[in-house]
């Protein structure tokens, strides 16, 4: 048993209000330079849609993550060795129009104009040519069903799970729905960017399993970009180096939530350490389908027993990261109470972060003089809900229903029994017996409940110590550390870089 | 797997100090945004090398009590890029000028030594004021100088004074929550130059004018963090992921505590998202619905079935067992007024008897007057006024019987109508036969008439309807179909679970409601069917329920001590203060593109008026409404001339201007606004955009207000239709003379300016921020200093100031008089005034200042020391204390406490506390606020027991000691103190919730009975049918005149257009913002039904033009199917300045905003005053301006778009 520990994320999707505040907190401190106008580590998607890039979903397109073959997994970009003779060549890249051609507007002329006979206005230009232009496509192109004939429609995963009756019905008010699916580099236990790199410039940190691109290292090849399925690494065209979610590793090491979810005002982040066995890695991204979702709830170890305790510590874990993990909110979230999903386990990477399904609206009927009515469930039921299951499953479970229709069990019946409780309008019985369905308990709820509407920052963020001194201590005394260089030590001096 | 790399190498790792460093920063300080959102949330700005770098939300708000989610972190998309404009290219370094205005300006002070001779040079001169004027808009900026930009606009405001009177300078800066620092600085200035500032809250129509209606009361709502105490909630025009970003959490936590969450929204709005339940509803129809579920709850839940919790609710808390007077018509009966007190001859004597309202008590079974009525609060014993239900004059225990169904003497039937269908109906009523001193009268209650209005049986005879499925009989679950497009069982189960609910939990149900119900022409009507759901269930004054408006960051909390700085009430009063709407309305002359009223109006009685402007008029003369510039004469002349003949004393010269008035010598300017003596003349906005979009109906703003070209093409035809008002012959244009405009970015209104100052931004000042959203009180802070030249509002008013009192040296040399008028005023016993409506005018009674018509009052006004007055605390305040809600605090030796804490200020041989400085200036807000000083808290509430006789203090009596400063709300917010002024509890940590002072403690609402009414008698209600919660449908295509001279065009739709709060932008703040453009579609696009789309032509991202009468908007499109049919979204309100090209259809002149398609329209009940809950309070009553019932042609842009 090898045990490591990960720093992983859970993101409730019913709280998520699509504000996109996470999005801008990481643009603010990382990617608002040259070159990384167009990056994105984190975003916002309304689905049904084709998210950003676009259409990255389809792998038949992109082949970024892994494949079986034979049983064996293997990158669907290909293995190495044909990687290195198409290395000057990689038609599995997004290009520009597949993201955005980054703008801004002559804002000056507002203030510069010269007398005229109407009022000047800011024109939008390329960010790239300084041109003007005219502006096509956006980061979030398709908020909230925007162009839905375009996009929503034409999202990958509806496509794949509803004909086209389906699909036309889908777009009725009767039935519409959306919600977000706000996306981060998912730290992987199995990264397929780390795997497609020819430089070897992608690595896994040891001691918090954060996936990062060393600047000094990354040549440029971008395999990483193809490579990832969740387009989660990008190319700075003006460094020439690969970019991606650094996991706000400054905040974390010192302490503090990363950017996105310190900033998330739906509180729908969470954040802690797993323990797992990285020995079961391979064996677990190698189960079929329908297993995957089970499998890496498998691999995660339960931080609470001795034996995985003992193997910790004799592989170096400090207690403390440990006690950490033991509080993790993730850990609870997937699993203790497996409310969480990965996003495309079939991808075959074991993403580190896990999303609970949106609760939705229930759906309702015209009657013959095109009055809506409502489905009657008080809240909603798997029946009523606007909830596409083979959508979602789609989404978060390989294709397996089953998995999802567990989820909603549960985060329905928590309702129930806490209306139940608070209200009594719906009989307690007919709640205990909605939670035995859900197979759950009454103190379950109850601890569900407080995490999701009640908890504290500290327990959304239960950030393990970094240790940084042992880090430091490694290359120089912290001692000296702080008398010669300390936090005033500048490599790469100030914003704009 | 090799991957999984234990690499600890701090040489292979050491390049990880590359984001490290881009991490680092020197400085984090505490601030906030300015802005108009109710957000109020508390943000750290990180600073790096001098330049701020970026903002994360603060972590440190006090906690509420245990069980209640927290609330950080509070703060949106946003603004978390708000750092953006700092830097940008938008941002305003430098003050500008036109350059056609600078070069007169240079040529006239080559001429003139004298500034003001300068001015007046220039605008004497038709020609040259023209010709700048024109350049409005139309670039020609030149950087200035800072002295000659403040010499030019005190020259300005001088010379007007002098030729036309100080009334004729006006100001606008909206939510002074949002920075009330800012907002006090101009104000302060101008109230004591004796110039106008106009209300913001009724001018968005963001305030709800039935919440005065019914409670008497601005608004007054939970803290975001009650709503999780709901167990039902309705959000209905509130899009709660889009405008109350940061709060939106506590709605989706309260669902996993077991609440159900209900949306109305025509389309599948992002609140919908979390709904258990989402209507579509038509727009604008919420009304019908609600009207409805009152149907059905009074059906099942007060006749099928009792509630003792509800019944009992209504008789403390409700009008609903007052007695109301039936009038005899040719048919039978109509129901009128209350029956007053003194109708009676047990109460015949009783002070203010008129005023006094009358139950029938159970017991013994006779007319009873309980406690609490209006009257009781004006009377000169103190004590009664209060919600005990004791008879007021022996003190007897009264249980008011709400419905005379088993003590009836007689059913009768009375005309109720129906305006859904425009029909009246006969309905029984159960009613009893009195004697009283006007003789024989027959008297119902107010919930037996209700039940009528209703259309609940009762086994009553009448035209009932027969069952819930009656589609022709208002109000039944079938009967709203057809306008809401919701089913009858869907609005039945609503209306079960919602009633059910409230029995239950005891009134936990609430409805969280905004913009996109309030902005309607009938806002007020679409509000107090769903108020009325709320009464009738008892949810009102209860943590978890009520009524819950946002909309506009009113809620100025420290309002009591604020109000006295902002308005210089501290030196002189009363000030100058204009309801935005009617002010526009008149003055931008769009009275004069509106016919007749657009929906039901008398044709008799004092209310017959064909037009809204006579109306308006008659509002001004007797004393509703304020209006400015008061008369056709200057004040200060009148004053002089009043002095001139002998009259010295305020009483003397009042009667003589009455008499002015009265034998028409003066005329009432809004009795001939167009008439150049008539016109405003200089306009200093700050902390808005009120050209755009605050600017309802912008194409007549730029017309008529600042002199350019407009895309209106709508027809003037009032001229027909008035009678009290003088009309004149177009074109009347080019109002203004001068337009100042304070900003720290490029917006429409700064662009279209003549003069436009370098204002510090949010993160470069100190200020005060508070909301209605949450219960603290926290800091904007100056994280970097001003930025370039700009400076602080403060200061900038300050420079403003000096420059006034140098150049009043020659021109206004000692103090002089100044005659001010203000209408009849809430909370005053001026809500006493007028019992009946009665037009001195017209000879129906004597003109007596502030009874029948405006008070009319004297005020000392000096110039010279104009500028020491700002910089000093004045003795006002220590002689009068602060006011609030009625509430008059005694400050007195507090004063000369508060003066050792801060600097002083010497002029004139006495010392005072020192304003200079921005932060002492808040911190006498916040020391003479009973919200943050306990102590002031304490002596409210000893005042509020003497008017109610009721023990209060005793809320304030553990927080005596507290007492924040400036530095206290740096280190951390703070929480509000439980407050006399406001009506929340919030001790121990217990979340906010309106009302709960009046439920709890017995406090009386504001209003004729003391209750909550769902009966209004002033006569205006019952002339326009709105007597009664009632359902009037939006106003039609053809009754909004916007396509008289628009047809639809080949490959066109009308669309209706409404226009709510925005995902990327606060009204227009952030819509300019990179950030905002990229993750949205780079310009505020039109969104459109995809098969609406598809009928035209029109693919997403495609331009289109969308116009009517008023003007033109060109953009893109965006399609979906999340849009209804029949209807487009048009966010508001973005910067006509980005990416707008010019429209074909139109001129080929520039596109324009969401501005320019809307007219504002003013309804007429809303203009009563003088009468209990009926009367005026700046920014808390009055017309608001409706936009909402507005309709476009939509059609695809030809060609490519035009940009040059």
């Amino acid at each position: 048993m090898d045990v490591r520990a990960q720093v992983s994320m859970v993101f409730h999707l019913d709280k998520c209000i699509g504000c996109h505040t996470c999005s801008l907190a990481c643009k603010n401190l990382w990617t608002d330079r040259p070159g990384t106008e167009y990056m994105w580590w984190n975003n916002v998607e309304t689905k049904p849609g084709t998210g950003y890039p676009t259409l990255y979903e389809d792998q038949d397109q992109y082949c970024g993550g892994w494949g079986l073959e034979d049983g064996k997994l293997r990158l669907k970009l290909g293995s190495r060795p044909t990687e290195l003779v198409n290395i000057s060549f990689n038609p599995r890249l997004p290009t520009l129009d597949d993201y955005y051609e980054p703008f801004t507007y002559r804002y000056k002329n507002l203030i510069d104009a010269g007398p005229g006979d109407d009022q000047p206005v800011a024109r939008p230009i390329s960010m790239i040519t300084g041109e003007e232009m005219e502006i096509e496509a956006g980061p979030n192109w398709d908020d909230d069903m925007s162009g839905s004939p375009i996009y929503a429609e034409n999202d990958p995963n509806l496509q794949k799970v509803m004909n086209e009756e389906e699909r036309r019905r889908f777009f009725e008010l009767q039935q519409l729905v959306y919600f977000y699916l706000p996306r981060i580099c998912n730290h992987c236990l199995n990264p397929s960017c780390v795997a497609a790199c020819p430089s070897g410039a992608i690595y896994k940190r040891g001691e918090d399993g954060i996936v990062l691109v060393s600047q000094e290292k990354c040549q440029g090849w971008r395999m990483c970009v193809s490579g990832c399925p969740y387009k989660k690494v990008y190319f700075n065209w003006e460094s020439g180096k690969a970019e991606k979610c650094i996991l706000c590793y400054p905040r974390l090491e010192t302490g503090q939530a990363p950017a996105c979810m310190h900033s998330c005002v739906g509180k729908i982040r969470y954040l802690g350490v797993l323990l797992y066995d990285a020995e079961r890695i391979e064996e677990t991204a190698s189960k079929p389908d329908s297993e995957l979702v089970e499998a890496q709830r498998e691999i995660i170890l339960d931080p609470f027993e001795p034996e995985v305790i003992r193997q910790a510590m004799a592989l170096g874990l400090d207690k403390k990261v440990i006690e950490a993990a033991q509080k993790s909110p993730v850990y609870k979230y997937v699993k203790q109470w497996r409310l969480a999903l990965p996003l495309h386990p079939e991808w075959r990477t074991l993403p580190m972060l896990f999303y609970v399904p949106p609760l939705l609206p229930v759906t309702a009927t015209l009657s013959q003089q095109g009055h809506y009515e409502l489905e009657k469930d008080f809240f909603s039921s798997l029946e009523s809900a606007r909830l596409p299951i083979r959508y979602m499953s789609s989404l978060f479970a390989a294709g397996d229903e089953t998995m999802v229709v567990a989820v909603y069990k549960k985060l329905l019946a928590g309702r129930m029994f806490k209306r139940a409780e608070t209200v009594g309008d719906i009989p307690i019985e007919k709640a205990a017996q909605a939670l035995e369905e859900a197979q759950l308990t009454p103190d379950e709820v109850e601890d569900i409940y407080h995490l999701t509407a009640l908890a504290s920052f500290d327990e959304m963020f239960v950030i393990p110590p970094m240790l940084r001194e042992v880090a430091i201590e490694m290359g120089v005394d912290p001692h000296e550390f702080q008398e010669e260089r300390g936090a005033g030590f500048v490599q790469l001096p100030s914003r704009g870089l | 797997m090799s991957w999984i790399k234990d690499i600890m190498n701090p040489e292979t790792r050491l390049w990880e100090e590359f984001y490290r460093n881009r991490w680092q920063h020197d400085k984090v300080v505490r601030s906030t945004h300015g802005v108009n959102c109710t957000g109020g949330c508390s943000w750290m700005v990180y600073v790096k090398n001098g330049i701020v770098t970026w903002e994360m939300q603060a972590l440190d708000y006090p906690k509420l009590e245990t069980g209640l989610p927290l609330y950080e972190p509070r703060g949106c998309q946003r603004g978390i890029v708000y750092s953006w404009y700092i830097y940008s290219p938008l941002r305003i370094k430098y003050p500008y000028l036109r350059g056609v205005l600078m070069d007169f300006w240079h040529e006239a002070r080559a001429s003139h030594p004298d500034p003001v001779e300068a001015w007046a040079s220039i605008v004497e001169n038709e020609e040259k004021r023209r010709e700048y004027q024109a350049a409005r808009g139309k670039g020609g900026f030149r950087r200035a100088k800072w002295d000659e930009c403040l010499e030019m606009i005190a020259a300005s405001m001088i010379y007007t004074a002098k030729k036309y009177g100080p009334d004729r300078v006006l100001g606008f800066s909206p939510i002074p929550a949002m920075s009330m620092m800012s907002y006090a600085a101009g104000s302060r200035f101008l109230q004591l130059f004796g110039g106008v500032l106009l209300s913001f809250y009724d001018l968005y129509a963001d305030f709800p004018p039935a919440s005065p209606e019914v409670w008497g009361e601005k608004t007054d709502v939970a803290e975001s963090a009650d709503w999780f105490n709901s167990k039902y909630i309705v959000a209905e025009g509130s899009n709660l992921n889009m405008t109350r970003t940061p709060d939106a959490h506590f709605v989706v936590e309260a669902r996993h505590h077991g609440a159900k969450l209900v949306v109305f929204s025509p389309d599948f709005s992002q609140v919908s998202k979390h709904a258990d339940w989402w209507i579509p509803i038509n727009a604008g129809m919420d009304g019908a619905l609600w009207m409805a579920v009152n149907h059905v709850i009074l059906k099942e839940f007060h006749v099928d079935r009792q509630v003792p919790y509800f019944v009992d609710y209504l008789k403390r808390f409700s009008d609903a067992g007052f007695l109301v007077r039936l009038e005899k018509t040719e048919n039978g009966y109509t129901p009128g007024g209350f029956l007053r007190a003194n109708c009676l001859e047990r109460y015949r004597d009783t002070e203010h008897g008129e005023w006094k309202l009358l139950v029938f008590d159970r017991r013994s079974e006779e007319p009873r007057m309980p406690q609490g009525a209006i009257g009781f609060r004006w009377q000169s014993e103190n004590g009664k006024w209060n919600l005990e239900l004791k008879d007021a004059e022996d003190g007897s225990e009264i249980d008011p019987q709400v419905s005379l169904l088993d003590q009836h003497n007689e059913i009768v039937q009375a005309e109720f109508r129906d305006f859904g269908n425009e029909r009246t109906f006969q309905r029984g009523v159960p009613v009893r036969r009195l004697e009283t001193t006007e003789g024989p009268l027959t008297v119902a209650t107010v919930f037996d008439l209700l039940m009528a209005q209703l259309g609940i049986t009762r086994g009553i005879l009448g035209e009932y309807p027969s069952s819930y499925d009656d589609e022709d009989a208002p109000y039944t679950p079938a009967w709203q179909e057809k306008f809401t497009g919701v089913g009858r069982a869907t609005v039945v189960q609503l209306a079960r679970e919602f009633a059910t609910t409230a029995e239950k939990t005891k009134g936990k149900c609430t409805i969280i409601v905004g913009s996109g119900v309030n902005h309607w022409y009938h806002a007020n009507l679409n509000y107090r069917a769903g108020i009325t759901a709320l009464m009738l269930c008892g949810c009102v004054g209860v943590n978890g329920g009520g009524l819950n408006h946002y909309t506009g960051q009113e809620k100025v909390t420290p309002a009591a001590s604020w109000s006295t700085l902002a308005m210089a009430l501290d030196w002189s009063r009363p000030p100058r203060l204009q309801n935005g709407p009617s002010f526009h309305y008149v003055h931008s002359d769009q009275w004069r593109y509106e016919k007749a009223f657009p929906d039901f109006h008398p044709r008799e009685g004092p209310f017959a008026r064909e037009h809204f402007m006579d109306l308006q008029a008659a509002a001004v003369r007797m004393g509703w409404l304020p209006f400015y510039p008061q008369f056709n004469r200057n004040s200060i002349e009148l004053a002089r001339e009043a002095k001139a003949e002998g009259k010295t004393t305020q009483q003397e010269i009042s009667e003589w201007m009455v008499d002015q008035l009265r034998s028409g010598k003066v005329r009432f300017s809004i009795e001939d606004p167009d008439s150049p003596e008539n016109w405003p003349r200089v306009w200093l906005i700050w902390r808005a955009n009120a050209l755009h979009s605050s600017a309802k109906g912008h194409e007549y703003f730029l017309r008529h207000y600042l002199g350019i070209q407009s895309n209106a093409i709508a027809e003037e035809v009032a001229q027909d239709c008035l009678h009290e008002v003088q009309w004149r012959d177009a074109p009347i244009q080019g109002k203004l003379d001068l337009v100042v405009d304070l900003n720290f970015r490029m917006d429409t209104s700064a662009l279209y300016s003549d003069i436009v100052l370098p204002s510090a931004s949010w993160y470069e000042k100190d200020d005060l921020n508070t909301t209605d959203l949450h219960s603290y009180v926290h800091p904007l802070g100056a994280a970097v200093p001003p930025c370039w030249e700009s400076r602080s509002d403060w200061d900038i008013f300050r420079g403003l100031a000096e420059k006034v009192s140098a150049l009043s040296r020659v021109h206004f040399p000692s103090p002089f008089l100044d005659i001010v008028t203000t209408p009849l005023l809430h909370d005053t016993p001026d809500e006493i005034a007028q019992p009946k409506v009665k037009d001195w005018s017209k000879g129906e009674c004597e003109p007596l200042a502030g009874r029948t018509m405006p008070h009319i009052h004297v005020v000392e006004r000096d110039y010279v020391n104009l500028f020491h007055r700002f910089n000093s605390l004045g003795p006002g305040i220590k002689q009068h204390g602060v006011e609030d809600h009625g509430i008059e605090i005694p400050v007195g030796e507090l004063y000369d406490e508060f003066a050792k804490t801060v600097p002083s200020y010497e002029w004139n041989g006495n010392r005072y506390p020192s304003l200079t400085d921005v932060r002492s200036a808040a911190n006498a807000v916040l020391f003479f606020a009973p919200e943050t000083n306990g102590e002031m808290a304490y002596r409210g509430f000893k005042e509020r027991e003497r008017q109610t006789g009721l023990p209060l203090a005793d809320l304030a009596e553990g927080q005596r000691e507290i007492q924040y400063s400036f530095d206290d709300l740096i280190q951390q917010p703070r929480r509000i103190l439980t407050s006399p002024c406001w009506s929340g509890i919030v001790n121990n940590g217990r979340a906010y919730t309106g009302y709960a002072m009046n439920v709890e403690r017995l406090v009386p609402w504001r209003t004729l009975s003391g209750r909550q009414h769902f009966y209004l008698d002033h006569e205006a209600y019952r002339a326009f049918g709105e007597s009664f919660p009632t359902f009037k449908p939006r106003i039609s295509l053809e009754n909004t005149l916007n396509l008289v001279k628009s047809p639809a065009a080949a490959q066109s739709l009308v669309l209706g257009c409404i226009t709510p709060h925005g995902k990327w932008h606060i009204h227009s703040t952030y819509s300019d913002d990179l950030r905002m453009l990229t993750l949205s579609r780079g310009v505020e696009p039109f969104w459109l039904n995809d098969k609406d789309a598809r009928e035209i032509g029109v693919e997403d991202n495609d331009w289109v033009e969308a116009y009517n009468d008023n003007g033109v908007i060109v953009t893109r499109a965006v399609v979906s199917a999340r849009i209804p049919r029949g209807l487009c979204i048009f966010y508001h309100a973005p910067e006509r300045t980005i990416s707008i090209p010019k429209s074909p259809g139109r001129h080929h002149r520039r596109g324009g905003g969401t501005n320019s398609v809307t007219r504002m329209r003013l309804k007429p009940v809303l203009i009563v005053g003088g009468y209990a809950q009926h009367s005026y309070r700046f920014n808390d009553y009055g017309p608001p301006a409706s936009d909402r019932d507005t309709y476009v042609v939509v059609h695809k842009l030809e060609g490519k778009p035009e940009w040059d």
